[in-house]
């Protein structure tokens, strides 16, 4: 088998969360080192507070404090900490259940005596974050509360407003992935390193599928054959781009088009060049233009032969 | 019990399903007053208003919603369950890009048609306000070369095959916005509410994409759209006149393959004719009344009204040049005010599906198409990747 390519690939985007009233309380009181719940229809404190009644799904908007101390009701080891994660060195994943609470939330637990100090029943503490901007990782993590007992008795409503609420928030996403293009395009990226561009022939329709697949989409079996296609192709469609993309250098207008490359079974998208931008047209015969280094045709320029006709093209768009 | 000649439920054949419930948001380009629980809570609700209904009157619900990577949520479903009364129910998510809101109405009926529930909530939502979408449909994948060319950039060059194959004059796609728009004005839920449009203004405004111009464009909205879906037993019970589905279909196709036909796929217009089958249509622009279709770009218009055998091939742009898809036209187009006023993506297909239901419910409001008996909803995702479609109809199907 080829050697396949792989390269890594990460996705990350800073998205907005709005919060709505019940979360702006619960995270607002964060900041201000305040644990909210809400009251359900059947009387149980749910922490952290959900808008919903999870039995009735009614609005639910009965605020009440809850304590700062807890027990631990689950809880698991985790001795290699990734990154984002709640403290760099090793500790425990815990479900605590604070006091005045029915339910329980899931957070970190530092335990720098390892895993055997940790258990289920044991109670713990908010330690908290010593800047706070009104988000869950205002609670630093849980620490251990030796010898402490659970406060009794009913949390106390709680009004849910502060100053100055906090109403949305920045959630950093990041996926880290290795990426592999697959066997095929390996041997087209391969083919493109040194400017040639190579298809795969449909066994049972006959078309070039550029770039390859690996196997047709109509036809639903394997594309083995190689063929060589272009390099000089035909503009099929295009579009005059008059506003600048996101991180892409390029001046505008500039012209985006579907280029046939000959010998091919569908057209591909690239950029049009070498002319100006309002004399691109249907039918304009190309050329690739490589650049030093680049992995794909920085470009494509007209070859100066006649324009092809649109019946030769026209399953090409 | 079970008897192989004799099939189970209450009767032979599909179960009639009718539309009982619709409920919508006022689409705005940023809800930052609530959350994701709280943006489907409010569709839901008047949903369920409309059809005075319950929570506890839902049997299922059935939920859509385009790329998780719009809202960076990841299966919102789960964290919806509370905010849409689904504790203890069966609840589904369905994901088809940009058509999701009609393929999720379709899922939804057919567990009605099928007898599996009798009264479905479904619901679309998307709040692009929190991420980009464009960013969401563009991740940088490792070896391939990016898009060039923006949002628009990809729809644009199949707007000029369509002016080519059909020798369309460059004015169309100006009247289909200025109409969409003027439209949208008449419905206090769309997004854009522009008072001083003018077909100057349209036609003047900046060339994005040409041939596809700004106000031709459509906008980034934050939205959510409910239906409560129920059998003929519920309909019989409901206080306002239902609306009852005659037909419904998806198809797909690749985004990109040999021989694909962009400007008309082959997936849009084999829907259109299963639907029409279905509802034992054979002449659609005589016996359709309304079209709620999904038009993200103005040319779409033309395009669709010839896939969806509206017009004959190359004859769209004629129809909607010669005034036919106006408000007071013979064949009105997105009376709502459509996709081009109002798209929060993952809503926008069941919005068209919602929106073809008022109107032969006779529920429109101030964009009620006069005496509309048969309506169809269309949507497309994906690239012209996926479809789907219904035809609802005030009447209930014979059959």
């Amino acid at each position: 088998m080829d050697d396949v390519l792989t390269a890594p690939m990460v996705v990350e985007f800073p998205f907005t969360r709005s919060l709505g009233p019940v979360l702006s309380a619960f995270l607002t009181g964060l900041r201000e080192r305040t644990v909210l719940g809400v009251t359900a229809a059947d009387g149980r404190v749910v922490v952290p507070p959900t808008e919903y009644d999870p039995v009735t799904a009614e609005e639910i908007r009965d605020l009440v404090e809850v304590g700062q101390r807890g027990t631990v009701t689950t809880w698991a080891w985790n001795g290699a900490p990734r990154r984002g994660q709640p403290l760099a060195h090793p500790f425990a994943w815990v479900l605590v259940r604070l006091d005045g609470a029915d339910t329980a939330l899931l957070h970190a637990l530092d335990a720098p005596e390892g895993p055997d100090s940790v258990t289920t029943g044991m109670r713990v503490r908010v330690r908290w974050a010593q800047e706070r901007t009104g988000a869950i990782t205002d609670i630093a993590c849980f620490e251990p509360a030796p010898h402490d007992t659970p406060l009794r008795g009913r949390p106390t409503s709680h009004p849910g407003t502060f100053a100055e609420p906090v109403t949305s928030l920045v959630a950093a996403a990041r996926l880290d992935y290795t990426y592999s293009p697959g066997r095929a395009q390996t041997r087209y990226l391969n083919a493109l390193a040194e400017h040639r561009t190579k298809g795969e022939r449909c066994p049972e329709c006959r078309k070039v599928y550029v770039p390859p697949r690996g196997a047709c989409p109509t036809c639903g079996v394997a594309t083995g054959e190689q063929v060589e296609v272009g390099p000089a192709g035909t503009v099929t469609t295009f579009c005059v781009v008059n506003i600048k993309a996101k991180g892409l250098d390029i001046e505008v207008p500039y012209v985006y088009g579907h280029i046939a490359l000959d010998g091919a079974g569908l057209a591909l998208h690239g950029r049009v060049a070498g002319i100006p931008y309002d004399q691109v047209r249907m039918g304009l015969r190309v050329e690739p233009v490589w650049t030093e280094g680049g992995r794909h045709p920085d470009h494509y320029r007209p070859t100066g032969e006649p324009d092809a006709a649109y019946e030769t093209y026209k399953e090409l768009l | 019990m079970s008897n192989s000649e004799v099939p189970s439920g209450r009767g032979r054949g599909k179960e009639p399903v009718a539309v009982v419930g619709v409920g919508q948001t006022k689409h705005v380009a940023a809800r930052r007053d609530v959350s994701l629980a709280g943006l489907v809570r409010e569709a839901a609700r008047r949903a369920l208003e409309d059809a005075e209904l319950t929570w506890g009157d839902v049997d299922a619900v059935v939920i859509g919603k385009a790329p998780d990577f719009f809202e960076g949520v990841m299966m919102p479903e789960l964290y919806l369950a509370d905010a849409l009364g689904a504790v203890g129910k069966p609840m589904l998510r369905v994901h088809t890009a940009g058509s999701v809101g009609g393929s999720t109405a379709l899922v939804a009926a057919n567990l009605v048609a099928a007898r599996v529930h009798r009264t479905v909530l479904t619901l679309a939502f998307e709040k692009q306000s929190e991420s980009n979408a464009m960013w969401g449909l563009s991740l940088p994948v490792p070896f391939q070369q990016p898009l060039l060319a923006g949002a628009g950039g990809f729809f644009a060059p199949h707007v000029r095959a369509y002016m080519h194959r059909t020798s369309a004059p460059g004015h169309i796609g100006a009247l289909v916005a200025y109409k969409d728009r003027r439209n949208a004005l008449k419905n206090p839920y769309a997004h854009l509410h522009e008072e001083d449009i003018t077909l100057e203004k349209v036609r003047s405004s900046p060339m994005l994409w040409d041939p596809v111009r700004y106000s031709e464009t459509c906008p980034s909205s934050d939205g959510a759209c409910a239906m409560v879906l129920t059998d003929r037993a519920g309909a019989a019970r409901t206080p306002r006149p239902p609306a009852w589905m005659h037909g419904g279909a998806m198809r797909s196709e690749p985004t990109l393959f040999a021989g694909k036909d962009a400007v008309s796929p082959r997936a849009g217009s084999d829907c259109a004719a299963d639907v029409y089958r279905q509802a034992g249509i054979t002449e659609p622009r005589r016996e359709i009344d309304a079209v709620e279709m999904y038009v993200p770009f103005s040319w779409y218009e033309p395009m669709w009204l010839e896939n969806l055998g509206f017009a004959k091939e190359g004859q769209g742009w004629t129809m909607t040049e010669s005034g036919a898809t106006e408000l007071d036209g013979d064949l009105p187009v997105n009376p709502s005010g459509g996709v081009l006023s109002t798209n929060p993506i993952g809503a926008s297909g069941m919005l068209r599906f919602a929106e073809a239901a008022l109107q032969v419910r006779g529920l429109a409001g101030a964009h009620q198409v006069e005496g509309a008996r048969r309506a169809l909803g269309h949507a497309y995702g994906g690239g012209s990747q996926f479809f789907s479609m219904w035809l609802v109809a005030a009447d209930p199907p014979t059959s």
